[in-house]
């Protein structure tokens, strides 16, 4: 079992899913340089925070474009497994993996707090850890998170069952309140329809230990160990 | 100005127009042996200037203590180096950006972040940190302030704030702390003073002394443009007149995303053990970088202009050398090995072309296409640059009589309003709106971030091994209007509420960095204050073990010939030894006992002799400003043993696990510190944090607490005498905490406890102060945001 960890030239959350995974669970994991289309035989791709190539246009818009993306979108049609955090996310949409797009935040200004998602499905490789309804104390940190589609994908969306996290109060009883950037239906996640491919705004790498105020993140790195080692045995 | 062709014949007229005095430009003559030309007179007035050559301030800054068993490198390098253990060294240092960040205060902002990341990664460590001292004029309408001057420091507040977090964001270091005060003298004049903490191994340490005769010189970064061309020189070391707004284009504009780059190139180009020195090219741009690395290495160097990466075309030489275009670098590589550090930049997709190389005649001599456009001696003009000791004078003394001074309420009145209104004030309400807007978590280091702790914690990851072994803590403080007041005790109490709120966060304090922001050096009084100040930084620094190891001095904050109260800045760095150990304000549990530790061995009957003297010292509290609209008297006297014992105390406290909480008592007095514990517990639970006390829906922690103070209710509750810090313990460690507390020599009073909901402080039998605490909560928590005018 093997993490990659793309980086982009404006990546700064590279090392904290690197950290995360190789230091927190102690997981295999190493860096993909984003000019390389040799994934490294890696077994799942996180495309981290950060600001890719500086992100003066549009989020993303530039990076999809990078040698790494191809591979990324080669090894996401085979069913790999490909996680997007803040960044990640707005790239995986640029790119077409993910559907959607990011505009500024409904309050036009960079938010940094720590918000609450509900697990909304846990039959993907990112959730299969947690449990449905499960709240989870993660930090944002961005100023486009506003997640935009038109009315029939949203609703499609909606009835696969591809919103994976959705922004809640801490005890999951209103999602309004809990909206911190005016993404539609709260949504801070979605995944592919296949289900290998998943985003999300909020950085589950910095909610990978207590004492830096949450926990919480572990799971979705936690399930897709787990995933693995299922996919593993599998194939035995 | 702006272009300026080598033709031009250099006058004594010209050399005015570049701020050179008649004597400098006669030094200037000495040291060539003849006339300048343009460029070579460029070149001197930007590296004499008062922001470059510190020559008002450098024979007072030799007043302050510079060493200590853990300073690896004082000032006088890019940045301070203290030895943090296991082999690991923090570097860190405060600069000022106050005169762009007014005439641009996006732009002003995002470059001070910028400039002083470089300084810090300069040296080979990875910046981990970023705190802002932050200093505008007032955001409401008052009696100094008109509506359309309210308005405008709003808009630069606004434009600051923004600018600060772009920058550090995007990079990707967290910006964890800091301060942000209001004062009228700061209307057109915001001070901007932005710290940086980096990490790295002792061994990878990196200095800007240009060794090797025949080492390349390789640029790298940013193209060099038109921008910023005498930005050290006219915009930091001249005051402000009407026409300030159209020095615009002296300002700077940044690239967070091209500084990331140059970070992670110049940190892998490091590595690869190829590169001798190397000197970010900030105030004075490619002169400052290409002099001071000659001259610290005793060398001469050699650059082809030609060779610049240029984005404009045209250039002369005289406009490259002063342009103070961002994210640019200068570095010595070691003969023969270029392509393996070309290589790197190259990966990076950095300009980095070598432009020159090192050499042995001690002369900084820059060509373009073949001819020579400047040839000075590096040594004389980075090192013999005028020194000023400018006149000094005490300023009349202030007469002032009881009637100035701040008028107590009669005894037993309900200060319930005013309390209200004070944690409204903007200096003292809530400050989450300003912080949420900075990444304060990337890094995944910080501890206690803003408004958690009394200082900012991160934890220090080995670079090599990601080991997590100890943490820094960081606070800025300081205090102009004490410093007006009295510039010698206003001083040492910056130092002293640094080390305390350092000590408030569990950790020991190490050293310090300090910003200076004053006023005119030209003017007497302004330097007196200087002088005050420096001589008050090095007792309280020298009191309480905590050495100066740099930072930056900033004249000239004046606007229309009125200048901003001194204000200087410290920058204490402590560290903890154990990353379970940080101690944050927040309440944690009802039924918590409140301690409330005094360093003071001094009687309080013994302190105030008379009603009036009370009055006196109050007068300059932030109270008295807001309530009382009177800015008076003298600050509170200071007792450095007092605070020493107190730091040592909270050290040993926090190292014993023993309180559950501790807050610092500094602006707003004793109040204020534990409406803050209370707030921060809300703020713990509203977050999710686990606070035992609340189940499902975030309640609020109050408290009951009687002072027993023979001293009028306001001062007993507002004060900001020095020394004293509030801390929370439950009932089974109490009797040790009062142990230790006796050990070292520290006044330990049960004050009160921990209660549920309502806020009550009881003097003599009499509620002064009562209120259930969300009343209080809902005051301070929004009014930042109302006084913006900003609707949710």
């Amino acid at each position: 079992m093997k993490f990659g960890v793309v980086v982009f030239p404006g990546s700064n959350c590279d090392h904290d899913a690197f950290y995360a995974i190789g230091n927190v669970l102690g997981k295999p994991v190493e860096f993909i340089w984003h000019q390389s289309q040799d994934l490294g035989n890696c077994d799942a791709i996180i495309l981290p925070g950060g600001f890719s190539y500086g992100d003066y246009l549009r989020t993303g818009a530039i990076a999809r474009f990078s040698p790494v993306m191809k591979s990324v979108e080669k090894f996401a049609a085979s069913g790999g497994m490909v996680l997007g955090i803040c960044n990640g996310f707005q790239i995986l949409c640029e790119a077409g993996l993910l559907p959607g797009a990011m505009m500024r935040n409904s309050g036009l200004r960079f938010i940094c707090r720590h918000v609450h998602i509900r697990v909304e499905q846990t039959d993907t490789p990112f959730t299969n850890a947690a449990r449905k309804g499960q709240i989870l104390k993660i930090p944002i940190a961005h100023s486009d998170g506003n997640w935009t589609v038109d009315e029939a994908t949203l609703a499609e969306l909606e009835r696969n069952r591809r919103v994976i996290f959705r922004y809640t109060t801490p005890d999951g009883s209103n999602d309004d309140a809990g909206n911190p950037n005016g993404a539609m239906h709260n949504i801070a996640g979605v995944c592919n329809r296949e289900r290998n491919v998943t985003g999300l705004m909020p950085h589950p790498e910095r909610a990978a230990e207590l004492a830096l105020g949450s926990a919480d993140g572990l799971v979705i790195f936690r399930s897709m160990v787990e995933a693995l080692v299922g996919a593993a045995k599998a194939t035995v | 100005m702006a272009t300026a062709p080598t033709e031009i014949k250099v006058t004594p007229e010209i050399a005015a127009e570049h701020g050179l005095t008649r004597e400098e430009y006669a030094r200037v003559r000495q040291i060539l042996g003849r006339e300048p030309n343009i460029t070579e007179l460029g070149i001197f007035s930007v590296m004499w200037s008062e922001h470059c050559s510190y020559k008002s301030s450098k024979v007072h800054l030799e007043r302050l203590p510079t060493r200590g068993k853990l300073v690896v490198q004082g000032p006088g390098e890019n940045a301070g180096v203290v030895d943090i253990g296991d082999g690991l060294v923090a570097a860190f240092k405060i600069e000022s950006h106050n005169h762009p960040s007014f005439v641009e205060p996006f732009q002003g902002a995002t470059t001070g972040v910028g400039g002083i990341l470089r300084d810090i990664f300069t040296m080979g460590a990875r910046p981990i940190a970023v705190l802002d001292s932050l200093r505008f004029g007032e955001i409401t309408p008052s009696r100094h302030t008109s509506n359309e001057e309210a308005a405008r420091n709003g808009r630069i507040l606004d434009g600051v704030i923004r600018g600060v977090g772009s920058y550090g964001n995007c990079f990707g270091v967290p910006t964890v702390g800091g301060e942000v005060a209001f004062e009228p003298c700061y209307s057109q004049n915001p001070l901007v003073n932005a710290l940086a903490l980096g990490i790295a191994r002792k061994e990878d340490l990196f200095f800007a002394k240009a060794k090797g005769a025949g080492n390349p010189v390789i640029y790298v970064g940013a193209k060099t443009g038109r921008d910023g061309i005498h930005g050290a020189s006219l915009l930091a070391s001249a005051e402000f007149t009407e026409e300030s707004q159209q020095k615009r284009p002296n300002v700077q504009v940044g690239d967070p995303f091209m500084e990331k780059l140059l970070l992670e190139a110049c940190l892998e180009a490091m590595q690869t053990g190829a590169v001798v020195a190397i000197q970010d090219m900030g105030a004075a741009g490619l002169t400052c970088s290409t002099v001071e690395m000659a001259s610290r290495g005793g060398t001469g160097i050699e650059i082809d202009l030609a060779k610049v990466p240029q984005r404009e075309t045209a250039m002369t030489p005289y406009e490259i050398m002063l342009s103070e275009s961002q994210e640019r670098m200068l570095l010595v590589a070691e003969k023969g090995r270029e392509l393996e550090v070309l290589a790197v930049f190259k990966k990076w997709g950095l300009d980095a072309v070598v432009v020159g190389r090192v050499t042995e005649d001690g002369v900084a001599r820059i060509k373009m296409n073949g001819s020579v456009a400047a040839d000075i001696p590096a040594h004389p003009l980075a090192e013999e640059g005028p020194v000023y000791h400018r006149p000094i004078a005490r300023p009349a003394p202030r007469v002032e009589s009881e009637k100035d001074w701040f008028p107590f309420a009669p005894e037993a009145t309900n200060l319930t309003p005013n309390f209200l209104r004070l944690l409204a004030s903007p200096t003292l309400a809530s400050k989450r709106w300003i912080t949420e807007q900075y990444d304060t978590s990337v890094r995944t280091n910080t501890l206690a971030g803003p408004g958690a702790s009394d200082a900012a914690v991160v934890r220090i990851k080995d670079p090599k091994t990601n080991e997590v072994k100890r943490a820094l803590a960081l606070s800025t403080d300081g205090n102009g209007r004490w410093c007006q007041l009295n510039p010698h005790l206003g001083a040492m109490h910056a130092v002293a509420e640094a080390a305390r709120n350092v000590a408030a966060s569990g950790a020991r304090p190490l050293a310090a960095t300090n910003c200076l922001n004053f006023g005119s050096p030209e003017k007497p009084e302004v330097m007196w204050q200087f002088s005050q100040v420096i001589d008050g930084i090095a007792k309280a620094s020298l009191a309480l073990g905590t050495p100066i190891t740099g930072g930056n001095v900033s004249f000239y904050n004046e606007t229309l010939g009125k200048s901003i109260y001194p204000t200087p800045v410290i920058g204490m760095l402590g560290i903890l030894d154990d990353v379970s150990r940080v101690l944050e304000m927040a309440f944690r549990n009802p039924g918590d006992v409140i301690l409330l530790l005094d360093g003071s061995n001094t009687d309080a009957r013994a302190r105030a002799v008379s009603p009036a003297a009370f009055s006196r010292e109050f007068s300059s509290s932030e109270y008295s400003r807001t309530i009382g609209g009177i800015v008076a008297g003298e600050p509170p006297a200071i007792e450095l043993d007092a605070e020493k014992r107190l730091i040592d105390g909270l050290a040993a406290l926090a190292s014993g696990g023993l309180v559950r909480s501790a807050h610092d008592i500094s602006d707003g007095g004793l109040a204020l510190a534990l409406a803050e514990c209370c707030f921060a517990s809300y703020s713990l639970a509203e977050a999710g944090h686990a606070v035992p006390a609340f189940r499902g829906a975030a309640a609020s922690l109050g408290l009951t607490v009687s002072v027993d103070d023979p001293a009028p209710a306001e001062y007993a509750v507002f004060g900001e005498r020095g020394a004293r810090a509030v801390v929370s313990v439950s009932p089974e460690n109490l009797a040790a905490v009062l142990t230790i507390a006796r050990q070292y020599g520290l006044a330990a009073r049960e004050i009160g406890r921990v209660t549920r909901d309502r806020f009550r402080i009881e003097q003599r039998g009499h509620a002064v102060i009562e209120s259930a605490v969300e009343a209080l909560r809902d005051a301070w928590t929004n009014s930042l945001e109302q006084c913006l005018g900003i609707r949710k």
